[in-house]
């Protein structure tokens, strides 16, 4: 097998899917944290200022899930035919609400109608609070393992079997990590009256997170079979959890300092060693079988030919840098408050 | 109905419609980047409020073309798995390459193009919608080499035997360049060019005979007559060399959308007809040999009919292949009429006296629109019953562990969503249109002030 660094490609291309779906966490979630405030903003011009804040934005963090989405499909074509279709129903509900979100943000304020905009409005609040909590849900599923049987044939429940008890949990996770990253990048872009409220809902959002984090882990350890094995045999990775604990810890400190910015770091930074654990506890299985091991998606049955992921990866290292230029140049661009002007949404 | 059907039907749907958009923002995009050069080379005011009013309307039609574009992605996977996993290797590195190359340029630099106004010079902000058109450029090539490779497969072989099969790559270049790649770019990229210059012709056409923002309409529409025409003629040139490679490459698909049976003759050429697959006969009007003129250069030279074919490697409904596909050719000719009838009077100085013509503008914004929907169906459905054409039939290629009723419940969701979509965006088009590119109760000489 071709290697790279001593690396080889399989597992190079997981750290880059990883990479992209951790870049689409981040950046999505404080644009789907920010819309699952929507309905805590009682007045019309919160709301629409909350959605101006990432007007110029969510197109360009939206980058992170197709590529994402490609480069699952390109490196790991069985992962991503075998995810995606035993996950019918999640992935489909999660497509839809994806196209209403999207309709929200461009059709709200374009009429003054007060019931247009109220519709709208609940449409927004609702899609951006599904789609945390589903993309949770199919993390949660994941992690349990689908019942796969031989030829990664998917032998599990067609229309609920995707709602159990830890996939609920795991959703609810994501949604309050995601509902706090919102609040925190709403701060960021506001002031006023609605940059005081938020502050005051950060911390509700912080609460979300807490409980639901500490109700998941405890489940996770005690339930899921074989995560304390991987702990035993790497104790450094118990450091994970400890960062992530910390770095979530420093946020309110950091808030009250009124330093937004660091503290959007510090819960993108909780995040991403989240995540991190989560790969740690897979790898290199990419989707266990709760059948039989053997029967598992890893990414060396998952993954495309050596030729292809070569391809592929010189790629990356031709396109990744284009890509951070254009996002840090837009980033740049909108630096600073939410101002409306004539073409704000 | 089995789940093949309705996996199909879905997709059908869900890229028909996903189709709209698109190719309108690949054109309208053309004729942005235009009027807002105009206007940093002449300064002229007029031209900034064209760019603004055609930007207005790119917004939704980019925005709806990107909601249900990611929908095209995952839908693969969900629906059809089988299929995933043999093309993976070839299809998804250049799905992966149209999302890090095309897709991020457009995505990014859309935000300075739409709210970028008063923050950006107005250098950078025409450099903005450069690249925001180029992106969109882009991501119409990867699809369609994507697309393509299922056409006429290249660069790759068969690893592994049934339900281990899958094609990996090979050759990158000979994949992007498979023989029917470059034709097929051209063509979807002049057909995007007509569906959205053909819409600015409309707006223009109608605001012309209502008497409405006459100054700039005229501008506006010459820009357009002119890429229009330019685009519609050698549409002509694209598509021969299309159908050009159909013969050798697919030359089932080929016979069926000219209706030719026989195993080995001379084959005609429809101007319309009816094909009955049953008796194997076409009634229509036609010129003898018309096809293997068109091919050969030869009108007796014999073309290869469906009936070399067996039954079961041959498209299955002949007659909506021959329908959509003359459907598309009737359309193109009709394009090329018009405009260059528009540009004679153009050049005789009274293209805008005719208000019949004018009318004609306003209502062709369905044409080109048409004609790529039916063209795409023609290519689809000549394609089959291949998914991956000589290699994955289609009736093996979708989800097997997908039930039929989860589709029908997303299929009925799609249906719902989609339509009011639909309406929404016909609804706000119509009333950005309506409103007009500035306000005209003011005086109109002076809506440089509303700019």
């Amino acid at each position: 097998m071709e290697t790279f660094l001593g690396i080889d490609y399989p597992t190079l291309w997981y750290l880059v899917v990883g990479l992209l779906f951790s870049g689409y966490a981040i950046l999505e979630g404080f644009d789907y944290g920010a819309g699952a405030w929507h309905l805590f903003f009682k007045k019309d011009l919160s709301r629409r200022i909350a959605i101006n804040a990432i007007g110029p934005l969510w197109d360009a963090n939206q980058v992170w899930l197709i590529i994402g989405g490609g480069a699952l499909f390109a490196g790991f074509p069985v992962m991503y035919a075998t995810m995606l279709s035993a996950m019918y129903i999640p992935f489909m509900l999660f497509l839809l609400l994806l196209v209403l979100r999207s309709s929200a943000i461009k059709f709200r304020s374009s009429e003054e109608m007060k019931w247009w905009r109220t519709t709208w409005d609940i449409i927004y609040f609702i899609s951006n609070t599904l789609i945390a909590f589903l993309l949770g849900v199919v993390l949660g599923n994941v992690l349990q393992g689908f019942e796969l049987g031989e030829n990664y044939t998917y032998k599990g429940g067609i229309f609920f079997a995707f709602l159990s008890p830890y996939a609920i949990m795991a959703g609810f996770t994501t949604l309050s990590l995601f509902m706090t990253q919102g609040a925190i990048f709403l701060l960021l872009k506001t002031e006023g009256r609605l940059h005081s409220r938020l502050t005051f809902l950060l911390k509700k959002g912080m609460i979300f997170f807490i409980i639901s984090f500490a109700v998941t882990s405890l489940y996770t350890l005690i339930f899921l079979p074989g995560v304390t094995d991987r702990f035993k045999e790497q104790p450094l990775f118990f450091a994970l959890p400890i960062l992530a604990f910390l770095a979530v810890a420093n946020v309110p400190r950091l808030v009250s300092k009124k330093k937004y910015f660091q503290a959007l770091i510090f819960s993108s930074l909780t995040m991403a060693f989240l995540l991190m654990l989560v790969a740690f506890q897979l790898y290199p299985v990419l989707l266990p079988s709760t059948i039989d091991p053997a029967f598992s998606v890893t990414i060396y049955n998952a993954a495309s030919s050596q030729k292809s992921l070569g391809i592929m990866l010189t790629m990356v290292v031709v396109g990744a840098p284009l890509l951070a230029g254009y996002l840090i140049f837009l980033y740049k661009t909108f630096n600073g408050k939410v101002q409306l002007d004539d073409t704000s949404y | 109905m089995d789940t093949e059907i309705l996996a199909r039907i879905q997709f059908a749907f869900t890229i028909a419609f996903h189709y709209i958009y698109p190719p309108l923002s690949i054109g309208i995009g053309l004729i942005m980047a235009i009027m807002e050069g105009l206007y940093l080379k002449t300064g002229n005011k007029q031209y900034e409020v064209l760019t603004r009013f055609w930007l207005k309307i790119f917004a939704i039609t980019f925005g709806i073309g990107v909601a249900t574009g990611i929908i095209m992605e995952f839908e693969f996977g969900t629906n059809w798995s089988v299929y995933s996993r043999y093309v993976g290797d070839i299809f998804g590195s250049a799905l992966a390459a149209e999302g890090l190359f095309a897709f991020g340029l457009e995505s990014t630099f859309l935000g300075i193009l739409l709210f970028g106004w008063n923050r950006v010079s107005p250098k950078v902000h025409f450099f903005s919608t450069i690249m925001v058109f180029l992106g969109s450029m882009f991501s119409a090539v990867w699809i369609v080499v994507a697309n393509s490779w299922q056409q006429t497969p290249a660069g790759y072989h068969i690893v592994g035997e049934g339900f281990d099969a899958r094609a990996e790559v090979t050759d990158f270049w000979a994949m992007v360049f498979n023989p029917s790649s470059v034709d097929r770019i051209i063509h979807v990229w002049q057909g995007a060019f007509l569906a959205g210059t053909f819409l600015v012709l409309s707006v223009h056409a109608y605001y012309l005979l209502k008497g409405r923002y006459v100054e700039i309409s005229k501008k506006a529409f010459k820009i357009s007559l002119a890429v229009a025409t330019i685009i519609s003629l050698t549409q002509l040139l694209s598509g021969h060399s299309s159908a050009d490679g159909v013969a050798v490459n697919q030359p089932a698909k080929l016979a069926a959308m000219e209706g030719h049976y026989e195993k080995s003759a001379p084959a005609d050429l429809y101007l319309f007809g009816w094909v009955d697959n049953d008796t194997q006969e076409v009634t229509g009007i036609k010129l003898p040999g018309g096809l293997s003129f068109l091919v050969h250069q030869d009108f007796e030279e014999p073309i290869t009919g469906l009936n070399a074919f067996p039954e079961n490697e041959r498209p299955g409904q002949v007659n909506a292949v021959f329908q959509f596909y003359h459907i598309m050719i009737s359309i193109g000719m009709f394009l090329i009429g018009l405009t260059l009838y528009a540009c004679y009077l153009w050049w005789r100085g009274t293209l805008f006296d005719k208000k019949w013509l004018l009318k004609i503008f306003a209502y062709s914004v369905l044409l080109p629109q048409i004609a790529n929907q039916v063209g795409w169906f023609a290519a689809e459905m000549g394609r089959q019953p291949w998914i991956v054409y000589g290699h994955l039939r289609t009736d093996e290629g979708f989800s097997q562990e997908v039930s039929s009723n989860q589709i029908l419940f997303s299929l009925i969701l799609f249906l719902v969503v989609y339509t009011v979509l639909f309406l929404l965006f016909i609804y706000s088009v119509n009333k950005k249109i309506k409103h007009g590119p500035y306000d005209e109760a003011k005086n109109p000489d002076e809506f440089l002030k509303y700019v």
